[in-house]
């Protein structure tokens, strides 16, 4: 369970501070897919390097089962936007990254990549460096390597914004298998609205900055890993809800926006 | 920090070669082999015909053959291979010096932030004195013999490697230290896996640059109250008015420096494949 309690944060800019998160008060359930949701700029990759420790909260704590978290480890896996691979490193030994802190014998941990990378659809790729891979491959390596080292909670920055419709489609329905049957706790930021729905459980929409949560949609639509579900009718029904919910914030961060190039200028 | 990047594109003039990795079209890399030595027949073809035909007086351009000949002899009686090696001595000594000494300093200095941005003007500083400049005072402290001459290749090879090394410490992805971060890595473990890593093709280009300027400064060094190395025989030479020996010198200075770039050219590709 990971418990956010009134957290804020207060950036440093230039000797100016600049709030990006403003009391954020929610709890994410053990074993939860929680997505989230919010126009661009309002915080959410700030709330996600919180959550996996990379940086500091400057009011409010995180506690993670109860624990305050207090820097990165192994129990979060964290996979960002932009993949964030080791280019030096072959698919299988990216993978093996996170194993090497764990106590594995090197057969194990290669057997252990191994395994992983045809999770996600990629035998016969070990071998090959990022720069010899697809941007849909480099993010399933990404999604390999935090899977790998067996975290108890993932957190993913959008990792499929840069993905195409189709390639993206698979990977959600992989990333559902692989959430349903290890039981990890899913923390998915996401700018696509159908996305949100059809992988969360709940869908949490963050205001405009700085930075709040607004609303948490509870989305129930059954048997979730079937392809009918984006032509359900509820499914019509939670985009047109979230999609009201974010129109607003998404205006009120682009007049603000306008607003500070403006006062800049 | 923009003037730092620079060294890797150079600013003597000794612009960085083509990245390694690039792959070129297939029919144009098996012509490109074929299209240089048409230059470069060309060029000796020149050689050979202006002195030939009076353009330009023999004496102080001899035709090519008759400078074959003359570094053919030079090979015979074991002279050429004499200063060849006490050339190479030199160079490969003050490089390797350069390179030991270079590769932890920048990694250090580029690691720790504060240090790099003290240091950045004297770097600056040395890395835009010529080196050249230098000999006379390292002739004068530490006298005409060996130790000088290394010094002075050791120090001109050094500014290279330690600033592309401190640059490319210093450019790490910082999204990369943060996905090591994120799987728990302690510093000494990130310094190792990561920076140390991504650094190589930096360190690499430093490596070749220094490769370049240890041949020639060799050459001014050794022209310099030297006895043997082929500095040493191109002036000796011009001295005596051996103009053919003179030039024969020169081609193998020239022949050195292009097997020595194509050797490092060779082994950075090796290490940095995975660049591009
Ligand atoms: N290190 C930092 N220093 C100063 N300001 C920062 C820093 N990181 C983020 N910010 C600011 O905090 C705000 C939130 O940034 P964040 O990256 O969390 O947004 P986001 O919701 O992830 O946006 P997007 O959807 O575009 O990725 C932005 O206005 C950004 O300018
Ligand atoms: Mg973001």
């Amino acid at each position: 369970m990971i418990r956010i309690e009134g957290v804020g944060k207060v950036f440093d800019v230039r000797g100016e501070s600049f709030t990006a998160l403003q009391d954020i008060d929610l709890e994410i359930r053990t074993g939860e897919f929680l997505a989230v949701v919010g126009p661009s700029g309002c915080g959410k990759s700030t709330l996600l390097d919180l959550l996996g420790g990379l940086s500091e909260p400057t009011s409010g704590r995180i506690l993670l089962d109860g624990v305050p978290v207090t820097g990165p480890g192994l129990d979060r896996g964290v996979v960002f936007q932009q993949y964030a691979l080791f280019p030096w490193r072959t698919a299988v030994a990216n993978v093996e990254f996170g194993l090497e802190g764990k106590n594995l014998s090197k057969r194990e941990r290669r057997e252990r990549a191994r395994h992983h990378l045809s999770l996600v659809g990629l035998s016969g790729f070990e071998d090959r460096y990022p720069h010899e891979l697809s941007g849909g491959m480099r993010q399933r390596v990404a999604i390999a390597r935090s899977l790998a080292f067996d975290p108890d909670v993932l957190l993913m920055d959008e990792p499929y914004a840069a993905l195409d419709a189709q390639t993206r489609e698979s990977l959600q329905d992989e990333l559902l298998r692989i959430w349903e049957r290890t039981g990890k706790t899913v923390v998915f930021i996401t700018h696509g609205i159908e996305e949100a729905i059809y992988l969360g459980e709940r869908v949490a929409v963050m205001t405009s900055r700085p930075g709040r949560i607004k609303h948490v949609v509870p989305v129930s639509l059954g048997r979730r890993t079937e392809g009918e579900v984006r032509a359900a009718p509820e499914f019509g029904r939670y985009r047109r809800e979230l999609a009201s919910l974010l129109r607003d914030e998404v205006e009120r961060a682009r007049i603000q926006e306008l607003r500070e190039v403006a006062s800049v200028g | 920090m923009a003037s730092l990047t620079e060294t890797r594109a150079d600013t003597t003039g000794i612009v960085a070669d083509e990245p390694p990795g690039v792959r070129r079209r297939a029919p144009y890399r098996t012509l490109a082999p074929a299209r240089r030595s048409i230059a470069i027949v060309v060029l000796l073809l020149v050689w050979e015909l202006l002195p030939r035909l009076s353009f330009v007086d023999a004496t102080f351009l001899p035709p090519f053959s008759d400078v074959a000949v003359a570094w053919y002899d030079l090979l015979r009686s074991g002279e050429l291979a004499e200063h060849t090696q006490a050339s190479l001595v030199r160079s490969l000594a003050g490089f390797g010096l350069a390179i030991v000494v270079a590769i932890p300093l920048g990694l250090v200095i580029g690691w720790y932030r504060p240090v790099a941005e003290l240091l950045n003007p004297v770097l600056e500083l040395f890395r835009n004195t010529a080196a050249l400049a230098l000999l006379p005072v390292f002739v004068l402290i530490l006298g005409l013999g060996e130790t000088s001459k290394i010094s002075i290749i050791l120090y001109a090879c050094t500014w290279p490697i330690l600033l592309n090394t401190i640059n490319g410490v210093k450019t790490v992805d910082p999204l990369l230290i943060k996905s090591a971060r994120s799987m728990g890595l302690g510093a000494l473990r990130l310094f190792q896996k990561v920076i140390l890593p991504a650094s190589v093709p930096a360190i690499f280009t430093g490596i070749r640059l220094a490769g370049a300027y240890s041949i020639l400064v060799l050459v001014a060094a050794e022209m310099v109250g030297a006895k043997a190395g082929l500095g040493y025989l191109i002036n000796h030479s011009q001295f005596n008015f051996a103009v053919p020996d003179m030039y024969a010198g020169i081609v193998t200075i020239s022949v050195l420096g292009l097997l020595f770039n194509q050797l490092l050219l060779r082994l950075e590709g090796r290490f940095s494949t995975w660049r591009l």
